[in-house]
């Protein structure tokens, strides 16, 4: 926790330290702590007073279909992004790894759409798919593939999800390559004399190694598309259509700020809390341990 | 996963192992092919902005780039839609180096005091800071912005930057390092009679510089890449920042887009964030590695 050798005094260090605290306490604790305070008011329909529901706002949400469905659409969504960023990122990854010169280029040519704002990333692909003049649009509408995902849902997510996974292959190859950079070279070729052909040393050997990596990607990455993909969902769809991309985080935005529902909004706050503090825990639990083999 | 910047041309020499011939070339067709997929995007938007608006509403648009180029970004960077794309990138490059340099310095003095000091409170200061790792702004939005408005800092530098400073992330790896520093510097220090604040500004602060480099790297494209934040409390267009400007240059009814003028923004809005990942590639690696860690 702290040096076997330390300075005296307690003045100066509680004035190091009180910048970040006061920081954390005007912009963090109060905001979180009426986050919650407000979870158990509803205002009353002209805005003029609060009254006290207890946990009514949490079982009005839990009963609310919507709810319900933007909880499925947030498991849905996290789900695709994390594994359309993941496994092409794994898939360039090994390709890289196999090639002696050349690997660093391509590193640097794969990094930089990571700088890309998820809400940029989004203007992109909406410009590519727009029903107007996307380009992509236009060649499946030759294919006599009718592309729409102002009106269809599907598509909508298929939209967002490709929208939010791309930026993300970038940090998932950059983590997969220095795993896999990492797997000493003589395990490797041991299997290759006694015959294993390269899948079959891929799937015994390489990826249980990859295995602290890829739970760490998980997790990061579902955080990720929890929480940063607001940027996407906002520019390309708002939510649409009919919900059919309203994941939490958006549900929070449209619901306190849009419909200025702030008991609801407050008690959704709080459920994203428990999510967050559980996926930390998750982290601590078995990614910080590492799992080994 | 700690020794990233690992080049492969560094190794032993190919080991049986690596495949050779046309194994080799398929391999590297493969990364091409990925490069390219995952820069189409940004290529597409490249070609956009320097070509007429008719040319996009008919599409399929051209793939190659027009004679548009100046026309289409002085129109951007000085008249914009709303507001000069010119103003806004000013707004985001203020937004993203007062984050990095406010968190850098906040973590820099409270690590000082946590690892350096014993004072009375400093485990609950400790795990007060630790608990703002667990909660990001997009949580507690609707409390947050309503301290903002209290203060009168919508519209407002300050508003835009002092919610995302507090978080502990730069606190805790700032720690670590400490921590790594031999105690014997403090010791020598101590005996020579030197000032706490004297060892921080001669001994910690120089042996520090990398990692503030790279966690400036992290923070500023953080910074530069918020939406949801800026998108609450810059009600002023003056005061947008291009990330979340840019889908304010939307038509809000059923018009057709400045799509030439819109991606103009969109290329100008990535521009500094990916000049700071490719030409401090190594700090941005290690910025990245460590902070996640």
């Amino acid at each position: 926790m702290e040096k076997r050798v330390t300075f005296k005094g307690w003045i100066l260090p509680l004035c190091l330290i009180a910048p970040q605290v006061f920081i954390s306490a005007v912009f963090f604790f109060y905001p979180a702590g009426q986050a919650i305070w407000q979870s158990l008011f509803i205002p009353d329909p002209f805005g003029l007073s609060m009254q006290y529901v207890g946990l009514g706002n949490f079982k009005f949400l839990l009963s609310d279909p919507f709810y319900r469905a933007s909880f499925l659409t947030t498991a849905v969504f996290s789900t695709l992004v994390t594994l359309v960023s993941m496994i092409p990122a794994l898939f360039l990854a090994v390709v890289a790894d196999r090639l002696i010169k050349g690997a660093g280029v391509y590193r640097t040519l794969l990094i930089w759409p990571y700088a890309v704002a998820p809400a940029i990333a989004g203007v992109l692909w909406l410009f590519m798919f727009n029903t107007r003049v996307g380009i992509v649009s236009w060649y499946l509408g030759n294919l006599g593939y009718d592309w729409n995902h102002v009106l269809n849902g599907g598509e909508a997510m298929g939209l967002v999800v490709v929208a939010s996974a791309w930026g993300r292959i970038s940090y998932n190859f950059l983590f997969f390559f220095a795993a896999l950079q990492a797997v000493p070279k003589s395990v490797v070729e041991a299997a290759a004399i006694d015959g294993a052909h390269f899948w079959r040393r891929f799937f015994t050997i390489i990826l249980p190694l990859l295995s602290p990596t890829t739970f760490f990607l998980l997790v990061v990455n579902i955080v990720y598309a929890f929480f940063e993909t607001f940027g996407v969902i906002h520019t390309i769809t708002s939510g649409g259509p009919q919900q059919s991309t309203t994941i939490l985080v958006y549900k929070v935005f449209s619901d306190g700020f849009v419909g200025q529902d702030l008991g609801s909004s407050a008690a959704q706050s709080v459920i994203l809390l428990v999510v967050v503090g559980a996926l930390t825990v998750f982290q601590f639990k078995f990614v910080e341990r590492r799992v080994h083999y | 996963m700690s020794d990233t910047t690992k080049k492969p041309s560094k190794e032993p020499p190919p080991g049986m192992v690596e495949k050779r011939g046309a194994s080799l070339w398929l391999n590297h067709a493969i990364m091409i092919f990925g490069v390219l997929i995952v820069f189409f995007p940004i290529w597409l938007a490249f070609v956009a902005s320097t070509v007429t608006q008719p040319e996009i509403v008919r599409p399929p648009m051209p793939l190659w780039p027009g004679d548009q180029f100046f026309t289409n970004y002085k129109k951007a960077l000085f008249s914009g839609v709303n507001v000069p794309v010119a103003t806004m990138l000013f707004n985001s490059l203020v937004m993203a180096i007062g984050i990095a340099v406010g968190k850098i310095i906040i973590s820099l003095l409270s690590a000082f005091a946590i690892v350096y000091f014993r004072f009375p409170g400093k485990m609950i200061f400790f795990w007060l800071i630790f608990l703002t790792l667990m909660l990001p702004v997009e949580v507690r939005i609707v409390p947050t912005y309503e301290v903002i408005a209290g203060f009168g800092m919508l519209n407002s530098y300050g508003g835009l930057i002092f919610p995302l400073i507090a978080s502990a992330t730069a606190t805790f790896l700032f720690r670590q390092f400490y921590m790594t520093v031999p105690d014997e510097l403090a010791e020598a220090a101590r005996v020579d009679g030197a000032r706490p604040m004297r060892f921080f500004w001669d001994i910690l602060f120089p042996m520090s510089r990398t990692n503030i480099a790279a966690l400036f790297v992290i923070l500023f494209i953080y910074g530069w890449n918020q939406y949801l934040w800026p998108l609450l409390i810059t009600t002023d267009p003056e005061m947008n920042t291009i990330v979340m400007g840019i889908k304010q240059m939307f038509p809000s009814g059923d018009d057709v887009a400045d799509w030439p003028v819109i991606m103009a923004a969109s290329i100008l809005a990535m521009i500094p964030p990916v000049i700071v990942v490719i030409s401090m590639q190594k700090l941005f690696i290690r910025g990245l590695v460590d902070s996640e860690k």
